[in-house]
Formats: C-alpha cells, structure tokens, sequence
C-alpha cells in the first residue's frame, strides 16, 4: 500500500478512537496541571469530564454496524462501543468515589488520576482489539499503571507487598502469555483474529502448535481475570490497594479483559476445542471463591474471593461459547461491575482512617447500618444482588449466564455454578447481618473501632453509591432489553462482513 | 392527543409523585415541613392522571387500546410484558380510582396537617395509586398481580402508618399475612393458567380459556376467587378488614373502601368469560358473598367504634358486589363499586371529620383538667348531637347514609336493587335454586344495611351531646380542604346511580353502564344468556318491595334511636340475646383463628412436630455442611501462604493443567 495512502486512511480512521484520544489528552493537561500543583483540586474533575465526554461518544456508537480500524489492528461497532462505555463509566465512578478518600489518606497526587486514565486507554484498546499485536499493547498499558496504582500508598507495607506481588507475577504470567502469541503467529501466519480461524493449520505448522499457544494464550487472560489457579495474587492485591481503586481493578480490568477474550473465542478460535478447558477452569475457580471466602474476616478480602467466583460464573458463559452465553456475559460484566464497584465504594466510605482497609473486620462494623442509613441500605442492594436475588439485576445477570449455558449441554456446570451461588449467600447475607441485626455496644471489635469517631461521609461519593444501587434494580426491569441489545452485538452476517484484516 | 403517551403519563405520574414525595424529604430534612409543596405535588399527579384519563374516556371509540411499555423479561415460553390495556372496563376502574383517588388526596392536605410523617403519607399513597392503576390497566395476569401485590404493600404500610403503637402494626401485619394465603391461591391460578394455555396475556386467556376442560376450569376460578376474599375481604379471610381501620382515615376511605378491596371484583369482572363458564364456583361465589353480606351487616349493628360500622359495611357491601358477580352480573357489580366508592368514601371521611372534632373535644376537656385516659374519640357512644356542631360534615353523611341504605333515587338504590334484581332473574329465568337463597338474603341485608346506618348516623349527629362538659366544650366543624371533598362524594353519591338505571325505564335502553361494559353491546363484560324475561308488573313489585323496606327500617331506627339514643342497643342486646352477643363478637372468627389456627395448627405443630425436626435435622444439615465448607477453606487456606514463589508455583501447575486439557483433553 501506498504511503501516503495509507496516511489518508488512517485520518479517515481516527474517529475509531475517538475516546482513546480523549482520554489520553485529558491525562496529558492532567499531568501538566499537576506539575505545578500535584493536589490542585481540579485534577480529578478534569478526568471525569474527560471521560464524560468519552462516554458520551461510545452511548452514540452502540447501535453502529460492526467493523475495523487502522488496518484490521482494531474493531468499531456495537460489540467494542459497550466494552469501552463499561469501562469509562467505571473509570467515572471510581474518581468521584477516589476524591474524598485519597484526600483524606493525604495522597490526592494529581498523577494517580492520570494514571487511571492511562488504565482506562489500555482498558479501551484491549476492549476493541483485534489483533494479538493491540490486545498485548492494551493488556500492558492497562497492567503498568494498575501495578502503580496498587502500591500508591507506599508508607504502607501492605500496600508495597500488594504492588510488587502484583508486578512480579503480572510480568511471569505475561512471559506465558507472548509466548503463547509467538506460538499461534507460527501456526497461522497471522495475528488478525478473523485470519487465524481462516488458516489452514495442517499446512501453516500443524495443530498441536497451535493449541499450545492458545492454552499459554489462555493463561495471560485467565491470570488477568483471576481464575483459579491463577488468582493467587488477587486477595493480597485487592486488599493491600486503595479500596476506591480496588474496586477499579476488580471491574474495569475484568470487563476489558473478557471483552477481549470473547472477541478472540468468537473470531479466532472456531473449534470447540476449549469448551472443556474453561468449564474446568471455571469450576476450580467458582469453588475456590466460594469457599475461601466463608473464613474472610476482612470485608476487602472477602470481595475479592467473590470477585474470583464471579469470574467464574462468567467462564461458565464463555465455556458454553453461543452468541447468546457471549451477550449474557456482556450483561453479567455489566451488573458485576456496578455491584462491585458500589460495595467497594462502600467500604472506602466505612474506613475510619482510610489505611485501616486492610485490616479492618467486618466485625468491627456491627450496627453501622443505623448510624450511616445511606451506606447501609445501599450495601444491602450490592449484596443481595451479589448473591443473586430478584429483583435485583445479579440475579437477572446469573440467568443470563447460566440458562445459555444449560442450552449448550452444560447442565452439570450449571448445577455447580448454581450451588456455589447458594453457598455465597452465606458470606454475603453475613455482611448485611452484621451491618443491620448486631449492635455495637455487643461487639468488643466495633466499640473500639468507634471509639475515635464515624469518619465523615462524602455527599458526592453517597450519590454515586446511590446511582449504582438504582442502577441494579433499572438493569433488572431493563434486562430483557439489554441483553437482546448485547445479542445484537454478535449478528453473524454483519460480522462476517466486516471480517477481515490488514 | 396520542393515547399511548396519556397512558404513560397516567401511570407514570402517580410513580414520580410517589418517589420526590419519597425521596426529597428522605434526604433533605427540611422538605419535610414543606406541607403545601408535597401535598400540592400529592394530589396533582393524581388530578392530572383523573383529567387525561376523562379525555381517554371521552374520545374512547370502542376499540380497545394495546400499551406495550417494555418486555421485562423472557424465559422459554414465557414473556414478561410491561402491556397495558385501555378498554371500558378498565376506563371505568381508572376514573374511579383517580377521581375518588384524587378528592381523597385533597382531603388528607387538610387531615394529615402537622403530622410528622406527612411526606411519607403522600408518597405511600401516590405509589398506592400507581400500584392500583398497574391492576386496573395490566393487560396480562402478571402485571395485574404486581399491582395486586403492590396495593397490598401500601395497604400494609398505611395501616402501620403509625407504627409506634404496636396495636397499629399487628393490624398491618393481620393484613399482610391474610392477604398472602389469598395471593398464593391467585398464583396458583395463574400457573395452572400458563400451564394450560403458555400464556398469561387477557386476549388468549379470555380466548381460549373457556374451552379447557371444566375441571381445569373450576379449579381455575375456585382458585381465583379464592386470590378475591383475601383482597376483597370475604368469609373465611375478610378478618383483617376491621382490624386495617387502624390506619389514617383517608386511607380506610381509599384502600380499604373505595379502591383495592374491589380489585377482586375487577379480577372476576375482567375473567368474566372464564368465570361463566364455570357454573359451580359461580353458585360458591354468590353464596359466599350472600353469607358475608348478612353476617357482616349483623355485626355492624354492634359495634360502637364508627369506623368499625363503616368497616364491617364495607365488607357486607363487597359481599353485594360478589352475589351479584356470582349470578353472572358482573356488570352490575362494577356498578355497585362505582356507587360504593362514592358513598362509602364519603362515610369514612365524614368519619375522619368527626374523629378530628371529637379529637379536639378530647384535648378541650383535657385542658380543663379531666381524666381523658378513657376518653375515645372514635366511640359513637360519647358522641351525639355533632349536627349543629358540623353542619357539612352532618348533611353530607347524612346523603351517603340514605345513599348506602337504598334510600329511593340516590346512588345505592340503583346499582342494590339491580343486584337483588338479576340474582331474582336468575332464579326466576335462569332456573338457579341457589339464585333464590341469595336474593332472599339479599333483601334481609338490604334492611339491616338501612337499620345499622340509621343508626351510626343518629347515634353521630343528632340527639344531645353525651361527652362530658358538652355544654361548654364545642366541637367544630373541619377546614374546607376536607368539606369540599366530602360535598363532592356526597354529590357523587346522590347521581351516580342514574348511570344505571333499571329495566322498567325504557326497557333498559336507558342502562348506561350495561350497554357500555356489557358484551352484548361490545363491552369486555360477559353475561350469561338468559332465556325470557322478568314481567314488568313484578319488576316494579320488587322496586316497590326493596324501597319500602329501606324506606320502613331507616324510619323506624331514626325513630328508635332518636327516642331513647344509646340505651336502644340494649333493648337489642335483650330481644336477640345470645344472638346478638355472637354478633358483637363477630361470630367468634378472631377465636377461631387465634385458637384453633395459630395456636394449635401453626404454634401446636411447629413446637411438637416442627421445631425438633428443624433442630436436629435441618440445623444439623446445615451446621454440618458450613462447618464442612469452614474446614475446607481453613484447608484451602493453607495454600495461601502469602509467599510469592508458591503462587508463582501454583500458576505453573495451573499452566500444566490447562495445555495438559487443551492438548490432551479436546
């Protein structure tokens, strides 16, 4: 191709990434601004309106016809608008709920909210990728600044373990994970995803090659999610972070993350061949996160045991591998995201200090619902709709997943995902128990724990509470809706067309 | 105007008052004084929705209208629908409720002055009529029950609206759990329905569902009606009706008078198609109704809390309502729910009027150093002569109590005498033997109804005063925000009737509400065919017959108690004897259930046969399964040892697993 050809097509192609350029620039003033002053008080609202502004665009381009960018490298269209929209919203939210809580940790750098802006660019890119060469791209700028943001408060040495766990195992899985790239580039020749399903693998370098790579392809993503075995890293991370950003790291992260593995499961791998490997993969992780999280005396511990099992409730999904599992999972990352990021923003309100997160035990909550009614009841609609409970949007979200999954011939996987989900009812409902039913004068951890006083409560970060509990009883009147909008994502005749790549 | 968008914001309004009136004030403590915004905002949105539903009514041509809002969701066969249907019937239900619905909010701006919980009084009643028009509108069985349980919470949250007296939330929780064993048989209804049919949509079921075999249609019906006496207050489940008068005034007038508690009527009414063709339950549906009527309207004659008159008459009336319903009229009892909203709405605000002057009396006599500790605002007997006092309050009861009793030419005339009429017919034509019972009890019901109402309104306003000091201590009449509604009910109450008038005049040509809901004339109403009719010699015999017997029986109590007052009931209490004590111990329902069902059936087998069977085996299941799952994690536990060359082992072996699947497995 031509080179100034080839320079017109891409002007042509840059409104394909019209959020990524926002968002970047806005870091970029961000960055600038904080360079001469690192907490001026503007900082994070310059992001949040930045990222508005993104939001705003990707609403627009949800109903747009599937299609690529720059030479195949990336996707545009309904499928990667919805990615992108969830992860900038997320990104919103947890900058508002990050203000007053890094503001009175006394760490509102102006640099941590460029760098959740940077996450959210890697987070983007990953979301609509498609080619091996974007999605490594996205997985990195996403991972770099995440392992930064969890060691942000860097007097703590939980915090310091957190990183540094966090960036030696990220880089380790990350070694699998290219190499397994560099094995499916030699089978097929390719690293468009719609031509690696195309390749002729008999001749290119035969099969077994090719699916060595996948599995170690598998793993950086698996890793990146935190299944079982690979989520080791994600009690120590989440509960050594900035509770706001944890939230941050267990939603958007793993939005992106399986909006990229889905598109690759879609396009690149056509053979039914990793059905069995991900049913495992999510019944290992659904126990695992289930059951470690009953002895969780931490409530940020115990979320992340819960954050690992809904990852697998999602890989229940993506094992049954239908267009209509795929649209589930979409509207499960959906629910998931704005129930996780709520009771985390809860619990980042519930800090008497604000460092105290990692240790703190739910015991030593007893009874705070009466005394902060907003942060209660609001808790009381994440942990329902955690465990699942009609009429809230969990529950709406397990159907999704799981009903594709019985059509598929997946019904023992089913039966476990559903047990399982009973069995977390257990430690869920326990925090509302704690929350409501105990007083604070019977619990010896509570009294103490008040005795210097309930930590002020920021009006913006309730509303934002309040907006995501509302949200999960709309998205459960709205499912109906919103699912056959994400199935609409994945109509075969207008992704067959938009098929090739560079 | 579009009347897809009318529809929306019919029943959109009412949801948006419910939720600023709910939330504002939640939230920012000084909303909640703001009485003249909330109240404003309270009854607007539901004046607004009664102004658009007239214009529906007005330009309504006949054919009925589909609103699809949104597919809830779908699961297999079924589909969830957010569909609403404006036709006849539900044109007639909507007007009432937001019409009754909005004078009655009018009123509570004055009743609920300077209570605390003001806002929440006014969001609870706008979700009330939200939830009240989903069941009147639903165009499926699904969002009719989402109503139907959603008028059943604010019901509950209203008779509990002052929750500090626990006497006040017993009530509330009477209701909701009555309420619940009726909503269980409306579910299982509406399973064998989908089962049967794999849909719950009206046109179907009204379609196709006479054509299923009968016993899957008695059982249907039987089910339904069963869904009916708990919400509409009949034998065996209508105990906690008396006991809902707990509640603010306004709300008895609304829910528990003029709107939710004939939802069951609505119910069989909209299922008429279903209801005829089940011709056993309809004799179980008249009879039960005949049996509520006359016991209730017995027991009314007893009682001397006011509101508990008027309670125990809203149930013998809602007993007319299903007599009439259980002769096929279904028709006539939609007129009997139109007339009744009107007269009994306009009886329990009088009654609130009254409580808030005898409240005033009560805090009068307090001030001048009198022991009011058993003073009871409510108790007819301490009241007397509160006609020269309350002149609106006095005429305008006294025009609902000559409307309720079948006074000649006002509304309850028109729409009892049309029941006792087609319950005649259907025995006289249709050859019903049961037809006969119920008409006969009809008549006698008709004459305790004058009897008892004649008596709650002499024993109320005229004679003289009999609470202590009365020449001294006044009592006054209440603001205008609560005599205008009450002159606009009374209005109602005198006319409505002239919607339908009887078949002597004109043949029937004349019967509006017949020709406009009836299926004969392209209505959503069936009717049973009859063959042949009624002579007009004996129609007018039976017109004369039922007037001369309210007209007799309300004269001869005015002249009763008006004679010798109070000391009447006892002259009662002598004649009838032990009679007359199961009335006022309302034929011992409330020891039947306190003793036989909650104590011996539920507390007697849960403690002996239950508790130890929950103790050991469940709790045992239980506790052994969650100490199984604690080891299990204390074991998983171990793994996690927070050193990092042993998660990057595990991720090893976890990477061994997935090639050793993925190349070994596929």
């Amino acid at each position: 191709m031509e080179l100034a050809r080839a320079f017109s097509t891409m002007a042509a192609d840059l409104p394909a990434i019209f959020s990524m350029i926002v968002v970047s620039v806005v870091g970029l003033v961000m960055l600038t601004v904080a360079a001469f002053r690192s907490d001026h008080p503007s900082i994070p609202w310059l992001g949040v309106a930045g990222m508005v502004v993104a939001s705003a665009w990707e609403l627009f381009q949800l109903g747009t016809e599937p299609g690529t960018a720059f030479f195949g490298a990336i996707r545009v269209g309904g499928y990667a608008a919805f990615i992108n929209l969830l992860v900038l919203l997320a990104g919103i939210a947890t900058t508002i709920l990050s203000v007053p809580y890094l503001h009175r940790l006394k760490h509102d750098y102006g640099e941590v909210y460029a760098l959740l802006m940077y996450a959210t660019v890697g987070m983007i890119l990953l979301g609509s990728s498609n080619s091996m060469v974007s999605i490594f791209v996205g997985l990195e700028t996403m991972s770099v600044c995440l392992y930064v943001l969890a060691g942000l408060i860097r007097e703590d040495e939980g915090a310091v373990e957190a990183a540094l766990k966090y960036f030696l195992l990220g880089a380790f899985s990350t070694g699998f994970f290219l190499y397994g790239i560099a094995l499916m580039y030699g089978a097929t020749g390719t690293m468009y995803l719609p031509a690696m399903a195309q390749a002729d693998l008999a001749t290119a370098g035969g099969t077994l090659l090719f699916w060595a790579g996948v599995a170690l392809f598998l793993i950086g993503f698996l890793f990146k999610v935190s299944a079982a075995p690979f989520h080791m890293w994600t009690p120590d991370v989440y509960q050594g972070s900035p509770t706001p950003l944890t939230g941050y790291m267990s939603t958007a992260s793993k939005a992106a993350a399986f909006g990229s593995l889905i598109l690759v499961l879609y396009y690149a791998l056509p053979a039914e061949r990793w059905t069995l490997v991900l049913a495992v993969v999510a019944v290992i992780t659904m126990v695992v996160g289930n059951v470690m999280a009953l002895s969780q005396a931490n409530v940020k511990r115990m979320l992340a045991y819960s954050s690992i099992a809904h990852a697998g409730y999602i890989l229940v999904a993506l094992a049954a591998g239908t267009e209509a599992a795929f649209a589930g999972a979409l509207f499960y990352l959906l629910v998931y995201t704005v129930m996780n990021i709520g009771a985390f923003g809860v619990m980042a309100l519930l800090e008497w200090d604000g460092r105290e997160g990692r240790v703190q035990t739910l015991d030593s909550l007893a009874g705070i619902g009466t005394d902060r009614p907003v942060l209660g009841v609001t808790m009381v609609v994440f942990m329902f709709s955690l465990t699942g409970f009609p009429p809230f949007g969990g529950f709406f979200g397990k159907y999704a997943v799981f009903a594709p999954a019985v059509d598929a011939g997946l019904t023992w996987l089913v039966l476990i995902g559903v047990l399982m989900s009973a069995v977390s009812g257990y430690y869920y409902l326990r925090v509302v128990y704690v929350f409501w039913m105990q007083d604070r004068d019977d619990v010896v951890d509570a009294r103490q724990a008040s005795l210097g006083g309930l930590p002020p409560v920021s009006r913006t970060s309730q509303g934002v509470l309040v907006v995501c509990a509302v949200g999960l009883v709309a998205m459960a009147f709205f499912s109906g809706g919103l699912i056959e909008a994400a199935t609409g994502f994945f109509d075969a005749s207008a992704m067959a067309a938009a098929g090739g790549g560079g | 105007m579009d009347s897809e968008l009318l529809v929306r914001l019919i029943l959109l309004l009412p949801l948006f008052g419910a939720v600023v009136n709910g939330l504002g004030p939640l939230f920012v403590e000084q909303m909640r004084t703001r009485e003249g915004w909330i109240g404003t905002l309270g009854t607007a949105v539901v004046v607004v929705p009664f102004a658009l539903t007239a214009y529906l009514f007005a330009t309504f041509d006949g054919t009925p209208v589909v609103v699809d809002f949104f597919t809830w969701m779908e699961a297999g066969d079924l589909s969830l629908q957010f569909s609403y249907l404006v036709d006849e019937l539900s044109l007639i239900m909507t007007l009432v409720v937001t019409g009754v619905g909005g004078v009655i909010h009018l009123y509570s701006t004055g009743y609920m002055h300077g209570d605390s919980g003001y806002w929440r009084f006014f969001a609870y009643l706008n979700l009330f009529i939200f939830a009240m028009l989903n069941l009147v509108l639903a165009n499926n069985l699904p969002v009719l029950f989402l109503g139907w349980e959603g008028v059943g919470l604010c019901s509950y949250l209203l008779i509990g609206f002052w929750y500090t007296d626990l006497s006040n939330s017993a009530a509330a929780n009477k209701a909701f759990i009555v309420n619940r064993i009726g909503d269980f048989a409306f579910l299982m209804a509406m399973f064998l329905l989908f089962s049967q049919l794999g849909s719950l949509d009206f046109d179907v079921l009204l379609a196709e569902g006479p054509q299923l075999s009968q016993d899957v249609l008695n059982w249907t019906v039987l089910l339904l009606f069963i869904g009916a006496t708990g919400k509409s207050a009949q034998i065996p489940l209508f105990v906690w009706l008396p006991d809902a008068m707990a509640g603010p005034t306004p709300v008895s007038a609304l829910i528990h008078a003029a709107t939710m508690v004939t939802s069951g009527l609505y119910l069989l009414a909209r299922m008429s198609e279903l209801v005829l063709a089940a011709e056993i339950v309809m004799a179980v549906i008249a009879i039960v109704g005949a049996l509520t009527a006359i016991m209730a309207a017995t027991i009314a004659i007893t009682q001397n809390d006011i509101k508990k008159v008027l309670a125990y008459s809203t149930v013998s009336q809602l007993g007319y309502m299903f007599m009439a319903a259980g002769v096929g009229a279904f028709f006539v009892s939609i007129f009997h729910v139109l007339t009744h909203a009107f007269f009994k709405g306009c009886l329990f605000l009088g009654s609130g009027s009254v409580i808030h002057s005898m409240e005033h009396v009560e805090h009068e006599l307090e001030a001048e150093g009198h022991d009011v500790s058993d003073f009871d605002p409510q108790d007819m007997r301490t009241m007397g002569g509160l006609q020269q006092y309350m002149p609106s309050t006095g005429w305008t009861y006294f025009i609902a109590t000559l409307a309720i009793s079948g006074i000649p030419l006002l509304a309850g005339f028109f729409s009892k005498d049309e029941i006792l009429f087609k319950a005649f017919e259907y025995g006289f034509v249709g050859g019903a033997n049961y037809a006969w019972f119920v008409w006969g009890v009809g008549v006698i019901t008709a004459a305790l109804t004058a009897f008892y109402m004649a008596r709650s309104y002499y024993l109320t306003f005229l004679g003289e005063p009999r609470w202590p000091d009365a020449d001294t201590v006044h009592a006054h009449e209440s603001s205008a925000s609560m005599t205008i509604p009450l002159w606009i009910l009374a209005g109602g109450s005198a006319v409505t009737g002239y919607l339908g008038l009887p078949a002597v005049i004109a043949d029937g040509k004349l019967n509006w509400i017949h020709h406009y809901l009836g299926a004969d004339y392209g209505g959503p109403v069936a009717e049973p065919s009859l063959a042949g009719h009624v002579p007009l010699a004996l129609e007018w015999g039976l017109i004369g017959l039922s007037s001369g017997i309210a007209v007799g029986v309300f004269l001869y109590a005015r002249s009763a108690y008006l004679a010798t007052g109070v000391a009447f009931d006892e002259t009662l209490s002598a004649r009838f004897g032990g009679l007359y004590q199961t009335w006022s111990d309302t034929y011992y329902w409330d020891d039947f259930y306190d003793n036989v069902v909650v104590d011996s059936l539920i507390n007697g087998l849960a403690r002996r046969g239950l508790a130890p069977f929950d103790g050991r085996v469940v709790d045992g299941i239980v506790n052994g399964v969650a100490g199984a799952a604690q080891v299990g994690s204390g074991l998983l536990r171990r793994l996690q040892t927070g050193v990092v060359q042993n998660y990057a082992l595990a991720l090893v072996l976890g990477v061994v697993l997935v090639i050793g699947l993925m190349v070994f497995g596929g």
